[in-house]
């Protein structure tokens, strides 16, 4: 039965040739924890990914609940967390975890920079690698806003103040964030529109750039 | 149409075009790299599963054993709070305390350093171009990256140090841990969680345009603890008076005013007798519930 389905699709689409790439595609020994225990290294990247995969999944549960206005988005927060059924563990998720995918893309970077693994002919790897990088640090920045307590507060204020002291520009990037005079309605609104709509959709276009590129080049090899 | 063609590696479903099944996947070939290489699926993957489940439930632990914190709903009129950001933002915000990086010359700190080092991080591959890949064959870049990373510790360090240093003179606790606390200390009365969305602060005063009660405040100063609002700093420990005739009588009212009470300082010697007794009258009619 399910493969007389997958023979129809397949004789329509040809998807055999997609994910045999994916399936086949070699795992060489200098990589392999089972073969050098050493190689622990290169599982970085795809610890990075899973707990990105973590953090999507769990901010899509969050916003089930999260309302983005000054008035209800810490009610709704402080609701989700102690009254909302295992609210806590996903609201957990996502705040441990953001912490925890730095973390690791963190040494992921450490790895590939160690292992002169940026080099030809993999420098534009290494870019779009910098890009994921910045964009993970905004979605910090901007996902610290959305619970609305003191502490999200007041770190947003110094935040755009310093980005207020950035010469000639400061004050466009200051009115661009915050949407107005000061920190309130409009900037939670777009820091929310930031970190759930803008970043994750360019973080997805950057890591099928990064995925391809690693497919198409194959893993660094042995030093 | 060329259609025909024997040679042709697409087949026709309809009008459209599909590669001819068979000899069109590649067989895999692992030659490329010496030594025991093994395939992605489901040799590599199946292990890949089993650590990932191991990490997965380690997470889950943690997210139990460590809810993730919530203080109190942001007010911005509140001017005892301590920023923090993030841990991984606090080396940026340690650099820019230093005077050579802020003031007239904030510039390089917001743009200079930061410029370069993440610039020539992002341009790596371009900077350091040459075929080595060894890291200690490659002093200059080996040393800049360990450099930036014994900064980075550093800075992050030091600032986390003066905030918890900042803390403890001040003497405030962090609002999640003072929620936490409160939740505790409920839950082992038995009693409901005290609720941070409608907090007992929001209660109305009672006689709130009394001029001589509010010249005395002035006076004394209770209102730089207190709040203008007389909401208190749930940050700083600092109780509301707002309700506060529900909790205390005008003796007890006049005894905390008199002989101070833990970090609340003793008003006995700079209020008289009089002035501390208006004070407790005024106090004890501030009830919720009339
Ligand atoms: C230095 C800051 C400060 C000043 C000034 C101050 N208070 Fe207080 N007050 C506190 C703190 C802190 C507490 C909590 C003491 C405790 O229970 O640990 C408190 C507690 C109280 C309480 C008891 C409330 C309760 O719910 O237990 C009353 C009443 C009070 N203050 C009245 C006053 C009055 C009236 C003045 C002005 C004459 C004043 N305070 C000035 C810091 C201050
Ligand atoms: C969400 C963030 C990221 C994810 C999910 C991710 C994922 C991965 C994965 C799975 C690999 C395969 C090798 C390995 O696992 O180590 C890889 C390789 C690579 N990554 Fe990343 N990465 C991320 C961020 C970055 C960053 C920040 C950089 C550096 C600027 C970077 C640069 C590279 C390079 C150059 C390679 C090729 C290395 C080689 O072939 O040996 N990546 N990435």
């Amino acid at each position: 039965m399910f493969k007389s389905v997958y023979n129809w699709i397949d004789e329509r689409l040809d998807v055999t040739p997609l994910w045999r790439d994916v399936a086949d595609h070699e795992v060489p020994e200098h990589v392999n924890p089972a073969h050098h225990f050493s190689a622990f290294v290169y599982c970085f990247g795809g610890l990075t990914f899973f707990i990105t995969v973590i953090q999507i999944l769990s901010g899509m549960f969050l916003t089930m609940y999260y309302v983005p206005d000054i008035i209800n988005a810490y009610a709704s927060v402080d609701y989700l967390q102690h009254k909302v059924p295992f609210g806590s563990i996903v609201r957990g998720m996502h705040h441990w975890g953001a912490s925890l995918v730095i973390v690791m893309m963190f040494l992921h970077t450490l790895r590939v920079f160690f292992t002169g693994s940026y080099k030809a002919p993999r420098e534009m790897n290494w870019v779009v690698g910098m890009l994921i990088f910045f964009i993970m640090l905004g979605l910090g920045f901007t996902g610290y806003l959305l619970p609305w307590d003191n502490k999200a507060y007041f770190a947003t204020k110094v935040g755009i103040q310093i980005a207020n002291s950035v010469p000639y520009i400061g004050e466009y990037i200051k009115i661009f964030l915050q949407g107005g005079e000061i920190v309130g309605a409009t900037t939670l609104t777009r820091f929310f529109a930031i970190h759930v709509f803008f970043l994750p959709g360019a973080l997805l276009a950057l890591l099928a750039a990064h995925f391809l590129m690693i497919r198409k080049q194959g893993i660094a090899g042995p030093l | 149409m060329a259609h025909g063609n024997k040679n042709e590696k697409v087949v026709y479903v309809g009008d459209s075009r599909v590669r001819k099944p068979g000899g069109a996947t590649i067989p895999p070939d692992y030659t490329s790299f010496p030594g025991r290489s093994e395939a992605f699926i489901p040799n590599f993957l199946l292990k890949e599963w089993m650590v990932g489940c191991v990490v997965l439930v380690g997470f889950l632990v943690l997210t139990i054993a460590h809810p993730a914190p919530l203080g109190y709903p942001a007010n911005p009129t509140n001017s005892a709070f301590i920023p923090i950001p993030d841990w991984y933002f606090l080396f940026l915000y340690q650099l820019l305390k230093y005077p050579w990086v802020s003031g007239s010359y904030v510039a390089w700190g917001v743009v200079g350093i930061p410029g370069v080092a993440f610039g020539s991080l992002l341009l790596a591959p371009f900077l350091d171009t040459g075929k080595e890949r060894r890291f200690y064959r490659r002093p200059i870049a080996t040393a800049l990256m360990l450099l930036s990373l014994v900064s980075c510790y550093y800075l992050t360090k030091v600032s986390w140090d003066f905030y918890q240093h900042e803390l403890e003179i001040t003497g405030t606790i962090p609002e999640h841990t003072v929620r936490e606390e409160k939740a505790r200390e409920a839950a082992a009365a038995g009693k409901e969680p005290p609720s941070a969305t409608k907090p007992a602060e929001a209660v109305e005063l009672v006689d709130a345009d009394n001029a001589e009660v509010k010249s005395i405040m002035e006076k004394a100063g209770c209102l730089t603890c207190h709040a203008t609002d007389l909401k208190g700093q749930a940050g700083a420990n600092i109780p509301a008076l707002r309700g506060v005739g529900d909790l205390l009588t005008k003796e007890e009212l006049a005894e905390i005013i008199t002989n101070g009470k833990d970090k609340m300082p003793a008003f006995g010697t700079d209020l008289s007798a009089e002035e501390i007794g208006t004070l407790a009258d005024w106090l004890a009619k501030q009830k919720a519930t009339e």
